[in-house]
């Protein structure tokens, strides 16, 4: 049994060496020494270092593209599921469409799914989403997954490499949200096989070599058919 | 009953074969349950315990604190966890349980960094057989470490306590009944801090700095195991 290589994994509580670079995300400190808050890998870039958690809830963050769930309706405002301990707001001026209050049923229904973007968020983490953006729009078909949020930088890969080799392998349309909700379009064959496709990386995101290994996958995959 | 009962044999093992300084085997997995944001299965001994963590805004909204998050851990014992039927629902004990362990995982999660959040730590013991609320504890510190909420670090927990006027480490359940003291405790490894400390029974000063050097030892290996368990979920056995 060969284990995989992996990056440098840390622990709560582990001591984390700078090694002049500068602290940012997911680390604490104490005594001007810095430890970690997750369970993680450590990321050392050319500035600072991070934590990487395995993971962790979704905070919204402004201008973040993220996919949302319509939980209920107000007056003037839909409240949106954001896959994250806490929910967002849609107010009907941020919307392309010209709605009446309340007549908001006839745009976005309970369980609807929306591509939006983050327009405001304040120190006690309430946010506003926004479909005034080109490209915002009602996800009216496919199928939605969730990956946990601190894997989809992973799922897209670097300059979207990860998702565009899913996209062509599988020949579907995917949105991935910033928040973890992923939508996938298609014929349903070619879904089921992105969505595994997306819960191998999900899993193997911590290991070297991943996008070399899923193409591999892919050819592994129409060689047998 | 009491004084009939011989806890640790001529040879100073005790009922269950054990030395006065040595633990029941401990084993953790997490991600037991899929639709929890963490969560972890402790085998302490018997004890058999699943603990789910949920990581939500507060509700009703009344309860939320605009610049922390407040943690809620419910400690639940089956029916069938006993030797005779618990009644089930909360009662003093159980409430106390709930009690100490969300206060000693306060301590320990980064509360400043989730405002307005409630973060549900469901315990649920399904064979109970002593040191409960250590075993829960640290399963539950595991859990919502899988949960990914912010940590200053993983508690740890273990007990030791006083059977036929000895000291020894991690009673079970005769030790516990029919023994003179029982002595929880649990810290965060890395700086020494307590966060959990309750004596019931009676020791001295020295069997008590005795108790705890010991638990300290004995720490130091659950730490490893908790560790352990976050890790096995993410090693991947390469293919080939």
């Amino acid at each position: 049994m060969k284990c995989l290589e992996t990056k440098e994994i840390v622990y709560p509580g582990d001591k984390i060496e700078l090694n002049d670079l500068k602290p940012r995300n997911g680390l604490y400190e104490s005594n001007s020494e810095y430890f970690s808050e997750y369970f993680g890998v450590i990321q050392r870039g050319d500035k600072f270092v991070d934590i990487a958690p395995f993971n962790s809830p979704y905070l919204p963050r402004v201008n973040d593209k993220i996919i949302g769930k319509i939980m209920d309706i107000g007056p003037t405002m839909w409240t949106v599921d954001i896959n994250s301990p806490y929910y967002s707001l849609l107010h009907i001026n941020d919307t392309p469409w010209h709605v009446n209050a309340g007549d908001l049923e006839r745009y976005l229904n309970v369980g609807d799914f929306i591509y939006a973007k983050i327009s405001q968020s304040n120190e006690i983490r309430e946010s506003w989403v926004s479909m005034k953006e080109p490209g915002m729009k009602k996800l009216e078909t496919g199928q939605i997954i969730a990956v946990k949020p601190p894997k989809v930088p992973r799922v897209i890969g670097k300059g979207g490499n990860m998702i565009n080799l899913i996209k062509n392998e599988t020949n579907t349309k995917i949105i991935v949200g910033q928040n973890g909700f992923i939508w996938i379009d298609g014929d349903i064959e070619n879904v089921n096989m992105a969505i595994n496709a997306i819960k191998i990386v999900e899993k193997e995101a911590h290991t070297i070599g991943l996008t070399d290994r899923m193409a591999e996958y892919f050819k592994k995959l129409k060689g047998e058919n | 009953m009491e004084g009939n009962i011989k806890l640790i044999n001529d040879d100073g093992l005790r009922l269950d074969g054990r030395a006065f300084n040595e633990m029941r085997p401990i084993k953790i997995q997490t991600g037991v349950i899929e639709k929890a944001d963490g969560s972890a299965f402790i085998e302490w001994g018997a004890n058999k315990i699943i603990v789910a963590v949920y990581v939500r805004e507060a509700y009703p909204k009344h309860t939320q604190n605009m610049d922390r998050a407040i943690v809620k851990a419910r400690y639940n014992m089956a029916g069938f966890s006993v030797e005779e039927r618990k009644r089930p629902g909360p009662d003093r004990r159980t409430m106390e349980i709930s009690k100490v362990v969300s206060e000693a995982l306060s301590s320990a999660i980064i509360l400043e960094k989730l405002p307005r959040v409630e973060i549900d730590v469901f315990i649920e013991v399904l064979e109970a057989d002593a040191g409960t609320r250590i075993a829960s504890l640290t399963a539950s510190s595991v859990a919502v470490a899988d949960a990914g909420v912010p940590m200053r670090d993983l508690v740890v927990g273990c007990t030791a306590g006083k059977a036929d006027g000895r000291v020894v480490l991690d009673l079970s359940k005769d030790e516990d009944n029919y023994g003179q003291a029982d002595i929880p405790m649990a810290i965060l490894p890395r700086t020494g801090k307590v966060v959990l400390l309750q004596i019931d029974g009676d020791v001295s000063e020295e069997e008590f700095d005795q108790a705890t050097s010991m638990m300290m030892n004995a720490m130091k290996d659950i730490s490893k195991i908790q560790r352990d368990a976050l890790m096995s979920k993410y090693s991947i056995e390469d293919g080939e």
